[in-house]
């Protein structure tokens, strides 16, 4: 016992050593993530300030204020209608959005795992490419690709497909467009490690057991790299729901998601509290989705 | 065990890649293999010997020739389009199935009824005797236990031919010989055609019915065990089962004579010739014997219940022979001591090379 003392006192002080020097990133983490929530939950029970801002006294008026609206004149109650429709509008278009990029990334992670190790880097490297633009200019670049007089629309109407231009900027196919653009990379990359590490002998495996190529997809590569897709499908959901960018300008002023319909209660509507109460309700809902999904893996887990 | 063949080869042909540098995997090969048999394909590694297999599975098409399953050709079907099933080396177990799941995928894939799949998976669960680790994972079993779960996994369907490749070679040595009989006696039990792939000579001896010696892509011999290990039709197959004595010599007069003169035995061919000798075919008799091949002892290697002896022959050429142990107290022969080595009688095979 008096042998291992030393050593063990060496040990806790290489723990304490540990602690210290990871503290700074926590302290970061701490001020960065939980300070600002906390902030903005105390404003969505306040009251808002003529000229922006937030006053006391506390209140749940705007957390009513998402889901009812009251008549100007008479103080009726109705459902408010547009602020179900913008949420709902950001829910499909993000499950679609996700649905887009897992079709299109299954394929292509697919085939950069089964590249030799020479040229994988290098399809990996390409992958990763649009990272290095500007979100922003980006999504401009699409603009310019899908307008009336864009590239899509002068190459289909050169080409006799068309004779009027096809109205896709400023719709919700166009907001589409662009999440499933910005969002692809996120579901490749998780896709692809998932990939990396599937035993392909278990292809040949299967096909010797009478599994068509649809079986094989179905019963034995989705479920062994569910834990790739499930990431990836996080990935690309979450941002998705809170996208900012690429409705705005893509979508135009009238197809808004979450995102912009928020910035707009801390800008032109100057109704901050409703603006913080909108945010707390999509943190909420993004942790919905996430306890679905931690529910069904688990679920699946116990199945099998 | 003869009613037609279970699966033929004929005249196959595999080339990987193109042009003059194509590697001839196979190279003309045609077989065939009885219903009921346990044929195996013996070889080195790269002799050829999984890519017929591969063949026969579906993995790989022949550059040339046919593959014939119970006499219907197959050659163009794709694997899940035969009804052969494969136990692979690396197992391929699905990871995210339960043992029980795993045995049942075939079934399932074939579309049987949801209670057939469960009875005849609890049969072949029974059979390989892993009832209990049903609702395992594979990761949880130990490589023995994996082994029984690929096999019970590709009976479960019954199919038309069973094939093995080197199923055994990530075992250990105690394990490989208890599955050695695990095999035989499923093979026994469900009636199946086996075709096994392996580059242990002893495995192949003790298990098949029929063994296809092969290298570099060619089907050298196929012969029952026995007749692969006591008449080899040449040098290659009599090198590569069991151990051998090569002997350079002459055949005269009915007489094979080593090249020193000492006669070794009668023969009906004449010429230069090589004879094969199996250690234990060489018996040692006193130095005096007169129709004995005078001999001098070089050293010995104990084997426990044998020992190998390490002896020259009056041409310069070194034999082994394999001769009992002697009990601890009494010495065996000294090296540097003479020797009478009597050969036993049909022992000698005479050899083109």
């Amino acid at each position: 016992m008096t042998m291992a003392t030393p050593e063990m006192t060496a040990r806790r002080r290489r723990a304490r050593a540990g602690w210290l020097l990871s503290t700074p990133a926590l302290v970061l983490l701490l001020c960065g993530a939980a300070g600002p929530l906390l902030v903005v939950l105390v404003f969505s029970f306040l009251t808002k300030g003529g000229y922006g801002g937030v006053e006391l006294p506390f209140t749940a008026e705007a957390w009513f204020r998402i889901f009812f609206q009251r008549d100007i004149f008479d103080g009726t109650v109705s459902a408010a209608d547009a602020h179900i429709q913008i949420f709902w509008r950001s829910v499909w278009l993000s499950l679609a959005t996700t649905l887009i990029t897992f079709v299109l990334g299954l394929p292509t992670a697919w085939f950069i795992a089964t590249r030799p190790a020479r040229t994988r880097t290098l399809w990996l490297f390409l992958i990763t490419i649009p990272f290095w633009t500007n979100l922003l200019i980006r999504t401009f670049a699409i603009m310019e690709v899908i307008r009336n007089e864009g590239l899509l629309n002068s190459a289909l109407l050169g080409l006799g497909l068309i004779d009027q231009p096809l109205q896709i900027l400023f719709t919700d196919t166009a907001t589409l467009i662009g999440m499933a653009y910005v969002y692809l990379p996120l579901m490749v990359l998780p896709l692809y490690a998932a990939i990396d590490r599937f035993d392909m002998r278990l292809l040949e495996a299967g096909h010797d057991l009478y599994a068509s190529r649809w079986a094989l997809l179905r019963r034995v590569i989705l479920p062994i790299i569910r834990p790739g897709l499930v990431a990836g499908c996080i990935l690309v959901f979450i941002p998705a729901l809170g996208a900012y960018v690429v409705p705005r300008v893509l979508g135009g002023g009238k197809n808004m998601m979450v995102g912009n319909f928020i910035e707009l209660q801390f800008g032109q509507a100057r109704n901050w509290p409703l603006g913080a109460a909108l945010s707390m309700m999509l943190l909420l809902v993004v942790m919905a989705a996430l306890l679905v999904y931690v529910r069904a893996m688990a679920q699946e887990g116990r199945d099998d | 065990m003869t009613q037609g063949p279970a699966v033929e080869a004929q005249s196959v042909v595999k080339h990987f890649g193109d042009g003059p540098d194509a590697v001839r995997a196979l190279d003309d090969v045609s077989v065939t293999v009885a219903r009921g048999e346990f044929f195996t394909l013996l070889g080195p590694s790269g002799c050829g010997k999984t890519t017929l297999l591969r063949c026969i599975a579906g993995f790989e098409t022949p550059t040339a020739g046919r593959i014939l399953l119970g006499g219907r050709d197959i050659t163009d079907d794709p694997p899940n389009r035969r009804r052969v099933n494969t136990v692979f080396q690396s197992y391929a177990l699905f990871p995210h199935l339960t043992v029980a799941q795993n045995v049942a995928f075939g079934l399932q894939m074939l579309g049987r009824p949801k209670a057939e799949v469960r009875a005849t998976t609890d049969r072949m669960l029974a059979l390989v005797r892993l009832d209990a680790l049903a609702d395992r994972r594979p990761d949880a079993l130990s490589g023995g236990q994996q082994q029984r779960v690929a096999l019970a996994r590709a009976l479960a369907p019954q199919p038309e031919v069973l094939l093995l490749d080197e199923p055994l070679s990530a075992l250990d040595l105690k394990l490989r010989k208890e599955m050695q009989s695990e095999l035989k006696r499923l093979q026994h039990e469900t009636g199946i055609t086996f075709v096994f792939v392996t580059h242990d000579q002893e495995e192949a001896l003790t298990m098949s019915d029929r063994i296809g010696v092969m290298s570099a892509g060619r089907l050298l011999q196929v012969a029952p065990p026995r007749d692969i290990y006591n008449r080899p039709v040449n040098r290659f197959v009599a090198d590569f089962i069991g151990e051998t004595n090569f002997l350079p010599a002459t055949a005269h007069a009915g007489q094979i004579r080593l090249r020193s003169g000492e006669v070794l035995g009668p023969t009906t061919v004449s010429g230069a010739i090589t004879v094969a000798i199996r250690p234990e075919q060489l018996r040692l008799s006193d130095p005096g014997d007169h129709e004995a091949i005078p001999a001098t002892v070089e050293g010995s290697t104990y084997l426990g219940t044998d020992s190998h002896l390490h002896l020259r022959l009056p041409d310069g050429s070194r034999v082994v022979a394999r001769i009992p142990s002697l009990p601890q107290a009494e010495p065996g022969p000294a090296p540097g001591m003479p020797v009478g080595l009597r050969v036993a009688p049909g022992a000698l095979q005479v050899l083109e090379d």
